[in-house]
């Protein structure tokens, strides 16, 4: 059980390079307990590294990345990765598994008895809005990229991890339905109390639907605000992306949660 | 025209090509199968394995029944050297189709696979393997045609199998004979052909 107060994952001095090119420069910084951290940043600024780092896709050139207390690198790397949840841009389901199986896919490799395994299928799909009845003997290919999406939020809750990661989720679908996975990621965040740390390069989404918001450039961690200060924050990297947003500083407070 | 006994040499001789190219079809996915999955996780040695492969194709297959003959052990005239021969020339599709099949494998899906926590022992069981299997078995499909053919030529080397009729039925210009060798040897290509068609199209995406 990690100590009281500790943070969720925590970096410490961590750089990452490959050949000559230093992707993650020195990067520190915590992610609390409960909280949800979006990294915010142009492409190539590191974040989506950043995350690979946290469960274990990839390890760090120097400095440590700690899950609950422990340096990835001293975990049993398939136990972590089964204890985190990960959704990315392209979603990845098994085209040949139908939607329930791949909603069990962690559960199943854990071990789950079946009627357990089917009952948490069941449970998910209603929690990100997927008639079970309807969806859970289709294939991926025959659901819209909303629809594969939900599944995808839906797998990376399957075996209740405490920590779930995104990788820019909702960038490859049409705003409104954008949107409406924002929305739905914010009820279930209110709901189920994990920890997330949510990759994005869009600062309306990062405003939304982070507690604190870690701006990435060129491997470096600039900022580490909330959103309020991110708002009021004047140096060049925070204006920069609310330029973008064409931004008045008094913001719409019904436009957050 | 139809000699007494023909109908009965043709049953024999194909039954003989037939356990030729199942023996052969059989050693060589036992191998190339395997060794094809070894290279997906092994980018230094497909030049080196594949290069080998594509020699061997290349070679014309009588010259290779040929090279084979002098080879201590393995050598000599017979159903052995045959064996390998055909063994030889059929692993070049096999292992371009497993490793193009499993390189194939769409990025998100192998990235979500391993970042949920499969080992790579379930990653290539229940993810690479299923979706690859319609392009491994398109390989299949095409080195079993082509073992038919070039099986054939067995018969040059003491092999037996159709090709008996073929080589005997040239030197004695008899059409009968000739007939007698490639009409079979054609019917078992189509309906390999046919077979493992229907079996891939099972196999695609379902």
């Amino acid at each position: 059980m990690p100590a009281a107060g500790s943070a969720a994952v925590e970096f410490r001095d961590v750089s990452f390079r490959i050949s000559d090119c230093l992707i993650l420069d020195q990067l520190s910084f915590r992610v609390e307990p409960g909280e949800t951290l979006v990294l915010l940043g142009h492409s190539g600024s590191g974040k989506t590294t950043a995350l690979k780092l946290v469960n274990g896709l990839l390890f760090p050139s120097s400095g440590e990345v700690l899950v609950d207390g422990r340096p990835t690198t001293a975990c049993d790397v398939i136990h972590l990765r089964r204890s985190i949840g990960y959704v990315i841009q392209e979603v990845g389901l098994f085209p040949h598994f139908t939607i329930g199986e791949n909603v069990g896919l962690v559960p199943r490799l854990e071990g789950w008895p079946p009627e357990k395994i089917a009952a948490r299928t069941k449970e998910l799909l209603e929690q990100v809005g997927l008639d079970p009845d309807k969806f859970a003997d289709r294939r991926p290919r025959e659901l819209s990229g909303g629809q594969r999406q939900r599944v995808g939020v839906a797998r990376a809750l399957a075996a209740n991890p405490r920590l779930l990661l995104f990788d820019e989720p909702f960038g490859a679908l049409d705003p409104v339905i954008r949107r409406e996975l924002q929305d739905q990621f914010l009820a279930l965040r209110h709901k189920l109390q994990k920890t997330s740390i949510f990759v994005t390069h869009d600062v309306g989404e990062a405003l939304r639907l982070s507690t604190r918001i870690a701006v990435l450039d060129r491997g470096r961690l600039e900022i580490l605000a909330t959103p309020e200060e991110f708002l009021r924050s004047q140096a060049p990297v925070t204006r920069a992306f609310l330029e973008v947003l064409n931004f008045t500083p008094r913001m719409n407070a019904n436009e957050r949660e | 025209m139809i000699r007494p006994g023909l109908l009965q040499d043709i049953v024999d001789l194909t039954a003989e090509h037939f356990v030729l190219v199942l023996i052969s079809m059989a050693c060589a996915l036992a191998i190339g199968i395997p060794l094809g999955i070894l290279l997906t996780r092994r980018a230094p040695l497909r030049g080196w394995v594949l290069g080998f492969a594509n020699v061997m194709q290349t070679v014309p297959s009588l010259a290779l029944f040929g090279f084979l003959i002098p080879i201590p052990l393995i050598g000599g005239i017979g159903k052995r050297t045959a064996i390998i021969a055909l063994v030889l020339y059929a692993l070049l599709p096999i292992l371009r189709n497993t490793l193009a099949g499993i390189l194939g494998v769409d990025t998100a899906v192998r990235e979500s696979a391993i970042a949920m926590g499969m080992t790579s022992r379930q990653l290539l069981w229940q993810v690479e393997l299923p979706l690859a299997a319609p392009i491994i078995l398109a390989g299949v499909r095409v080195a079993t045609v082509t073992t038919i053919g070039t099986a054939t030529i067995a018969a040059a080397i003491g092999g037996g199998g159709l090709g008996v009729f073929i080589f005997r039925g040239i030197a004695s210009v008899d059409t009968t004979e000739i007939l007698a060798g490639a009409v079979p040897a054609a019917i078992l290509a189509l309906l390999s052909d046919g077979g493992l068609s229907w079996i891939e199209k099972r196999l695609s995406p379902a």
